[in-house]
């Protein structure tokens, strides 16, 4: 029983860190910003669920896991709001994706949502 | 020894998010990659609870989740509006 | 050798070295945005190497307060400043340089002089340390030692604590102002809708997230007393749940749900609740704050006693961050108020 366990956490854990791992080198390798965005949840969702999973197989039924499960669900909720958060920001500022044709960037500059260019 | 190997990959990818802060070029990047950096440190402090066999560590992860998220939106919010109790004043359905 | 002791010293030197790159960029990039972005990933990794430490009280701290409501508060100090600092001349730079690499090979001279890290033949490892590590569950019976300590063996200095934070919040309120913003209420009329478009998924989220957070606080203080916790994280939380709100509705509707007489009085309250356990201790024949005399039993008095005194530091914690985050913020907004004010007369926006 153990053995199991022991290859079920083996498994998830290097499941999480190959997310990690690819996450991370998209956000240095990707150029553009809002690319980087989605390099970044990676890890967020992946990365951090994979490991933690890895972890509970670990920990077995106890109030430890309970803790890693409440994690999970706390960083399942505020990663994406902060992305959203700053992807608004940043379309708000004129930080434009690699898009090629200039109707393509009016169809961005479309989605602010603020009528005024603020500082 | 998994532990070991799954914080090896965490500070790997530190380093990566680190780069970003450094080199990004403009301040989004960089609030990108303090956000990064603080879900690697959740990760890094509860593998590290069970590396030292101390499970009470969680709390702490739980706490960095939490200000990592909030610093986000507190920055955010600032390169948006240049303030930060910025509200929505004339908003019929301010909820309280 | 054994695994884990390879990976917490290689995860040692990691951190230290990832505090080093940090403190080396921050005294190196002139944006002062991003140094306050970089400085808030040195406090993470401050907290991480307390971790690893095996400090987790202290780490919690750091995170609250180095990570959290440190970085808040220098973002609401850069709203009032210039986003750039500026160069200074290359006047005195050897100097300056031959300066400094004195004293630093003097402080590590110094430093030879102290016990190893770790030496059990340290003085501290001697004479205090085993001290309330064997007495401590006999006199005061609560599994932190960490507590006890701060809070019963070295309560007068907590208490000094607690008071130097009340005037730190007092300080800022004298000079900076209660942060009350003029009723602009015309301000955003315009806006109304695109507000409540564009604010959804901050303000539904925030609205789940924050009982939990302040759940989350409470459970952080009265837990104190069996794992790490107690009253200054615990008051960091708290406020930390409040600030979440006023970032997100603004400080106008934070400042209805959280008035300014409200957290004027728990900041003196929490002090005063502090202090007066000690006088309780005073009038009932002991010496200020000996916390044996509270109850029937010593370690019942001893729990009686931490327990209120953690207490009065949260209030007096939470209170101060509130009150700080307001001011800071509140001043800003009447600066960019102004600002606004004169483009909207001159005939721009």
């Amino acid at each position: 029983m153990d053995m199991i366990l022991d290859i079920a956490s083996w498994a998830f854990i290097s499941g999480g860190i190959i997310f990690c791992l690819i996450g991370g080198y998209g956000l240095i390798k990707l150029k553009d910003f809002y690319a980087r965005l989605h390099a970044a949840s990676l890890i967020d969702t992946f990365g951090v669920g994979l490991i933690f999973i890895g972890l509970m197989f670990q920990a077995g039924f106890t109030l430890v896991t309970a803790k890693l499960i409440l994690i999970l669900v706390f960083i399942f909720f505020t990663s994406p709001t902060a992305t959203h958060a700053l992807a608004r920001a940043a379309i708000n500022h004129d930080v434009l994706p690699d898009v090629d044709t200039e109707e393509e960037r009016d169809l961005v500059r479309q989605t602010k949502t603020t009528k005024s260019s603020t500082s | 020894m998994m532990f070991a190997a799954a914080a090896a990959g965490v500070v790997v990818t530190m380093v990566f998010a680190m780069a970003l802060a450094l080199m990004g070029p403009n301040v989004y990047n960089r609030i990108l990659a303090v956000n990064v950096f603080g879900t690697l440190s959740v990760m890094l402090i509860a593998i590290y609870g069970f590396v030292d066999g101390r499970p009470e560590f969680l709390d702490l992860a739980i706490v960095y989740a939490l200000i990592n998220f909030i610093g986000t939106i507190a920055v955010t919010k600032y390169v948006t509006f240049s303030d930060m109790g910025h509200g929505d004043d004339g908003d019929p359905a301010g909820d309280i | 050798m054994n695994i884990e002791i390879i990976t917490s010293d290689a995860l040692n030197v990691m951190t230290l070295l990832f505090m080093a790159v940090t403190a080396i960029a921050i005294a190196r990039i002139r944006n002062l945005f991003a140094v306050v972005m970089l400085s808030g990933i040195y406090s993470l990794m401050g907290a991480t190497l307390y971790v690893i430490l095996d400090a987790v009280d202290v780490a919690f701290t750091e995170a609250a307060v180095g990570a959290g409501a440190s970085t808040v508060l220098m973002i609401g100090t850069l709203a009032l400043t210039s986003a750039n600092e500026n160069a200074t001349p290359n006047k005195q730079t050897i100097k300056a340089l031959i300066a400094c690499t004195l004293i630093g090979f003097a402080l590590v001279y110094a430093s030879f002089d102290m016990p190893l890290f770790g030496d059990p033949n340290a003085p501290i490892h001697n004479h205090v340390v085993p001290r309330y590590l064997n007495d401590s569950m006999a006199e005061i019976g609560l599994p932190n030692v960490v507590t006890s300590i701060l809070a019963s063996y070295r309560g007068y200095d907590t208490m000094g604590e607690a008071f130097v934070i009340f005037t730190a919040a007092v300080g800022v309120i004298a000079l900076i102002g209660r942060g009350r913003r003029e009723k602009s209420a015309n301000e955003n009329m315009a806006d109304a809708n695109n507000v409540m478009k564009r604010k959804i998924v901050l303000r539904v989220v925030s609205k789940l997230l924050i009982p939990f957070i302040l759940l989350f606080g409470l459970y952080v203080q009265w837990h104190g007393d069996f794992g790490p916790g107690g009253g200054f994280q615990a008051g960091v939380i708290f406020g930390a749940a409040f600030i979440l709100y006023g970032i997100i509705y603004g400080l106008g509707t934070l400042r209805k749900a959280l008035p300014a007489w409200l957290t004027r009085w728990l900041m003196a309250l929490g002090v005063l609740l502090y202090a007066c356990t000690g006088v309780v201790s005073l009038i009932k024949g002991a010496s200020f704050l000996d916390y044996n005399v509270l109850a029937s039993t010593p370690t019942g008095g001893q729990h009686i006693g931490i327990l209120l005194v953690e207490f009065g530091v949260g209030m007096t914690v939470f209170a101060s961050i509130v009150t700080i985050f307001c001011a800071f913020a509140g001043r800003a907004a009447a600066d960019v108020n102004k600002v606004s004010a004169k483009q909207r007369s001159a005939g721009h926006d």
